[in-house]
């Protein structure tokens, strides 16, 4: 790919201190993240997908240094973020937006649509003063909502189209980036597929990169272009979205991708059931964090923290991090269910 | 159908009545459900699937209350059992599992002391007992160590743990109808096909009934026989369920299989419905769905449509499948073209 990488992560950790014992040390720590890199070129959409406690969500906190990272880089357009003062990241942000997940919480319920809008323009200075208002009627018009609508409060909006309110928000700084952090996952089915047709438009006309975080692997295929699945704090896979739900390698990934109820009663597919939960990030497990629950386990893997590596077999840029790759496609290896 | 129906519930209305108003969160639902298979009753938030389910166990709280229909379950109407006959079939012949179960477990008891309670109240069991038919229902949701396990307090239990602890208990009295409302939403995928296959393998093995209340349509195509499809209080669609999925009618089950966005197929572009759910305390008056509906006349606006047969296996309420329908005759409501 010849596109421009807009944002790299490099060996980002996020380690959270548990306090304990007779003078409140550190005792241990929460290894949310540990050890993640990616990059996101611009214009495209990049999804993180896992489970709860897989780190997904810290990993967005932390692009937008709204928790400071442990160790690693994140460089955004070659700078990188980590070593910005407080104030430099502060008009950084103009460039990098969110969307949250729960609209409920992340509207000031005392504003109204208008002074949430023209605040956000207020702060980064986008817009002159007296074009303010205008620009958020635009704005409200970009996303689907009627002009008449500036003057209502959050509560007076249903949740799609609070999130609505949020996406024009995040949208009034003209920003590059803007990080997704499960935007549709509160919504009913019906509204989501608004949102996430909303969502693709407004790419292609504002050329927006997105970082979309996500649990539900449906919306994820339908609105990324690259995806990166999550475990316990590491990457296990990132792909092109057609190569990762069409040829998953890692057994995780394909345990995910099995588990999902398929909308089509006629065509019931094999299930690999995994054995138990995912284990704490407190204490996870060595050597590959999945083997306790995959079924190709070996001692290697108890050992040894496997990389993420492409294979001849697999497409550009699809890597998954696992010893048995080879083995498990040559059928050499077989699932001790 | 020949087979045995074991709950039969006929035009059930329930309201909420606030400051004068009534809210009518179930508006005349009905349907059968045949011994030993699943019910999936879907819709979205509002739909009223969660008061019906409330409704049958007479679990609604104030100002919720039944104002019409009937509820038969094995020739007994619920509606007009004394609070002493419903106090026994709760749990004995009917049981339920919730969404969330660190909000149904209770945080001060140990698990065993919350399943022994279920044990006594219904079957006398004493703590030795108690404890050991305890061990066993562990033991068959699939709880590794239960002998442990029993005696540790709901928090120490992850997510798919405390399910599993709320199926045990709902299982204790070998029910004839099992009510899980939403069991799967709170948790993980891997979790979920984990929780979706004990329901599956114990309903097999106690040819138990199942009501599946759910908003998610892979969870009705992998586990329902029926579907109920709701919307702003009732039932819009009746299908088993290759025919909800293969030939749908209703425009508003249409549009929710088209709104999926699935992890198995492209699509470019979904075809979302428009507008927003409608609010109870707000309902159109003829058609629920007819502000939302692509193909909605006057006659829809004005007029609610039946519930009616329109073929072997399938029940509609909308007004293109009757006589009176007063627009585009050749109107064709199509079905999800996508296949993998």
């Amino acid at each position: 790919m010849a596109q421009k990488e807009l944002l790299k992560v490099n060996h980002l950790k996020q380690y959270f201190p548990i306090k304990g014992g007779f003078f409140g040390r550190t005792v241990n720590h929460v290894k949310a993240v540990d050890d993640v890199s990616f990059e996101i070129y611009e214009g495209e959409t990049l999804s993180v997908v896992g489970e709860s406690g897989c780190g997904k969500s810290t990993t967005g906190r932390a692009i937008l240094r709204l928790d400071d990272p442990t160790e690693g880089t994140i460089e955004f357009d070659g700078e990188d973020l980590l070593s910005l003062s407080k104030r430099e990241m502060r008009n950084r942000r103009k460039d990098i937006q969110v969307i949250f997940q729960d609209p409920y919480a992340s509207l000031n319920p005392r504003q109204t649509v208008a002074k949430i809008l023209t605040e956000a323009m207020e702060i980064q200075n986008v817009v002159p003063k007296n074009k303010r208002r205008e620009r958020a009627i635009e704005l409200l018009e970009t996303v689907g909502l009627n002009a008449e609508q500036i003057d209502r409060y959050p509560h007076e909006f249903s949740g799609g189209q609070r999130q609505r309110v949020g996406i024009a928000r995040a949208l009034a700084v003209e920003p590059k980036l803007i990080v997704c952090d499960e935007a549709v996952s509160a919504l009913d089915v019906s509204v989501q597929a608004q949102v996430l047709n909303l969502l693709k438009k407004l790419q292609r006309e504002f050329n927006l990169t997105f970082l979309f975080i996500a649990h539900d692997l449906g919306v994820v295929r339908h609105i990324s272009d690259r995806v990166a699945v999550m475990y316990l704090g590491k990457v296990v896979e990132i792909a092109d979205k057609k190569s990762l739900f069409e040829n998953p390698q890692h057994p995780y990934t394909k345990a995910l991708l099995s588990a999902i109820p398929t909308p089509d009663p006629e065509n019931k597919k094999e299930r690999i059931v995994l054995k138990g939960d995912v284990p704490s990030p407190i204490d996870p497990p060595t050597g590959c964090r999945f083997h306790t629950r995959c079924p190709f386990a070996t001692d290697l893997c108890k050992q040894d923290i496997p990389e993420l590596r492409n294979l001849d077999h697999m497409e550009e840029g699809h890597r998954a991090a696992c010893h048995h790759i080879e083995k498990i496609v040559s059928g050499d290896m077989k699932p001790n269910y | 159908m020949s087979e045995e129906i074991i709950l039969d519930i006929k035009d059930l209305r329930t309201s909420f009545f606030t400051e004068d108003v009534e809210v009518k969160a179930v508006d005349g639902v009905s349907f059968k459900l045949p011994k030993g298979k699943t019910i999936g009753i879907v819709g979205e938030s509002g739909s009223g699937k969660s008061i019906t389910a409330l409704s049958i166990l007479r679990l609604l709280e104030h100002p919720g209350k039944i104002v019409g229909g009937e509820i038969n379950f094995k020739d007994k109407d619920l509606t007009k059992a004394s609070d002493r006959e419903i106090r026994d079939i709760r749990g004995n012949e009917i049981s339920m599992i919730f969404q969330e179960p660190m909000t149904s477990l209770n945080p001060v008891y140990t698990v065993g002391q919350q399943i022994r309670e279920t044990l006594k109240v219904h079957q006398g069991l004493g703590k030795e007992q108690g404890t050991k038919k305890g061990v066993e229902l562990l033991e068959l949701v699939g709880i590794p160590s239960p002998k442990k396990r029993i005696t540790q307090y709901p928090h120490e239990l992850s997510g798919g743990m405390r399910q599993r602890v709320m199926i045990a208990m709902a299982l204790a009295c070998n029910p004839e109808l099992l009510i899980a409302d939403e069991p799967t939403t709170a948790l993980d995928v891997t979790i979920q096909a984990q929780i979706l296959e004990i329901i599956n393998d114990l309903q097999d093995r106690f040819d138990m009934s199942v009501i599946m209340i759910t908003h998610d349509m892979g969870v009705v195509a992998e586990t329902c026989d029926y579907v109920a499809v709701m919307y702003g209080g009732k039932v819009v669609e009746y299908a088993d369920v290759k025919t909800i999925f293969k030939e749908p009618k209703h425009p508003y089950t249409v549009g929710l299989l088209n709104s999926i966005p699935r992890h198995d197929v492209d699509v470019d572009e979904l075809e979302p419905i428009r507008g927003n759910v409608p609010s109870p305390n707000d309902m159109p008056k003829g058609c629920r769905f007819a502000p939302r509906c692509p193909f909605a006349t006057d006659l829809c606006y004005e007029e609610l449509p039946s519930l009616d047969k329109v073929s072997d296996d399938n029940q509609v309420r909308c007004w293109i499948y009757s006589e009176r329908w007063d627009g585009d005759p050749e109107v064709k409501v199509n079905g999800p073209e996508r296949t993998s």
